[in-house]
């Protein structure tokens, strides 16, 4: 137990490190949320009945950017070999490197996202409801994730794979989240779709560990 | 803890190419095997398929405790430093986040790293990053790690190649005090061990 949270602050420190990758991963998903208008319009009735999908459009995007190294620079500085040659079984790793993934890119994206969606004229009151959302889908879209990183080890254009891999998995979450928003501005009942957003994630940390470490298995012999 | 690595019948290949066939020997508590061949003859396949990271395309490695055979994963993930010339350290951190980190992971304490940093001589270069330091003060970062975390069999690729004279002294004694605690060391090397080892060549068939 000790070594795995070892290995968590180390995996924060380096995501940190490495030239403030969450905050990038925050300016790309400002950078999305602020084409939109200038692709979809400036209107406001317009903006308003898309912003909640767009956020969440945006939010699964600025996801996979720092994601495609998940895996990648430890399998290349010979780092995976270290880990997997440790007191935890390569599952625990997989999970804790993704948790970190999560409070690294996914806390601050999560606080962004009710930013973005009431820039771009969603209602003030479904702020809180917006970022809790942000929190959960994040926590499912970086194990997600990480299993479409740790399956492109190796590969070549690895980045463009993760993605191809990656994003028709993120399809509930997107479905689910900005459902349960737009169902929410609307004043009907939300709490369905959170409750399947929630069992996504739920399920996402539950069963990749087991995938995420398969994979690397693979890739490492 | 392991007592005794025994390579039987191992056969090793990198994509279509054998590299080589039907290789045996074995390792007991206090001895050390330099593996020796040309570039390219598999020596680092080998390291790799005995710390299980190869699958041999035939033949087994085999780790024995003092009280009988053990599982290959279970000895491995406890039993076994694999050392090669990617290091996994991390050029953005400090050579002693670093060591600390790598030290623990292995199953070592914070004072057994920071007694591997006085026998490697590291102290100057602590609070370096790793992307500052040179190849051979890398080489000594990593093999701290050695000291730092008991492990009974030391898998080393070209273990001194960048280490200075003084330094390659140093690795000696530190080799030989494992040696002489029970441990193994099974290395792959250009120039001699700086301890009494037995040669394996490997892929003398392969020019």
């Amino acid at each position: 137990m000790k070594s795995l949270w070892t290995l968590y602050r180390r995996e924060l420190d380096l995501a940190w490190g490495r030239g403030g990758g969450p905050l990038l991963a925050c300016a790309f998903y400002a950078c999305v949320a602020t084409l939109l208008p200038l692709a979809a319009g400036p209107s406001p009735e317009r903006l308003a009945a898309v912003a909640p999908g767009s956020a969440w459009l945006a939010l699964a995007l600025a996801s996979l950017l720092s994601l495609e190294r998940l895996f990648e620079r430890d399998y290349e500085d010979g780092a995976l070999d270290l880990l997997t040659l440790g007191p935890a079984a390569i599952e625990a790793v997989a999970f804790v490197k993704c948790l970190a993934q999560w409070t690294a890119n996914g806390l601050p994206l999560a606080v962004f996202a009710p930013l973005a969606a009431v820039a771009l004229g969603a209602p003030v009151e479904v702020a809180p409801l917006t970022l809790a959302c942000a929190l959960i889908g994040g926590l499912g879209f970086a194990f997600v994730g990480g299993t479409g990183a740790a399956l492109a080890l190796g590969a070549r254009r690895g980045g463009v794979l993760v993605a191809v891999v990656v994003l028709p998995l993120f399809a509930p979450p997107v479905i689910f989240g900005a459902g349960t928003i737009e169902a929410f501005a609307a004043g009907l009942n939300w709490t369905p779709g959170f409750a399947f957003l929630t069992a996504y994630s739920l399920a996402a940390v539950a069963l990749t560990p087991l995938a995420m470490g398969a994979a690397v298995r693979n890739a490492l012999s | 803890m392991i007592a005794r690595v025994s390579v039987e019948n191992l056969s090793v290949g990198r994509g279509e190419r054998v590299l080589f066939q039907g290789l045996s020997f074995a390792l007991a508590a206090g001895e050390a095997v330099a593996l020796i061949g040309a570039n390219g003859a598999g020596k680092t396949s080998l390291l790799r398929a005995v710390a299980g990271f190869v699958r041999p395309l035939a033949g087994q490695v085999r780790f024995e405790g003092a009280d009988g055979e053990r599982e290959p994963d279970e000895a491995r993930a406890q039993g076994l430093h694999l050392l090669g010339h990617h290091d996994g350290l991390k050029p953005g951190r400090t050579a002693w986040e670093e060591l600390r980190f790598q030290s623990l992971w292995a199953g070592g304490t914070e004072q057994s790293a920071r007694a591997a940093v006085e026998k490697m001589q590291l102290k100057p270069l602590l609070d370096l990053e790793i992307r500052k330091l040179s190849a051979g003060q890398r080489r000594r970062v990593s093999l701290a790690r050695l000291a730092a975390a008991p492990r009974p069999l030391w898998l080393l690729d070209e273990p001194l190649a960048p280490l200075d004279a003084e330094r390659r002294v140093r690795m000696g004694e530190l080799m030989a005090a494992h040696l002489t605690g029970g441990g193994m060391i099974l290395a792959a090397v250009h120039d001699p061990l700086p301890v009494p080892a037995r040669a394996v060549e490997i892929g003398a068939a392969v020019a």
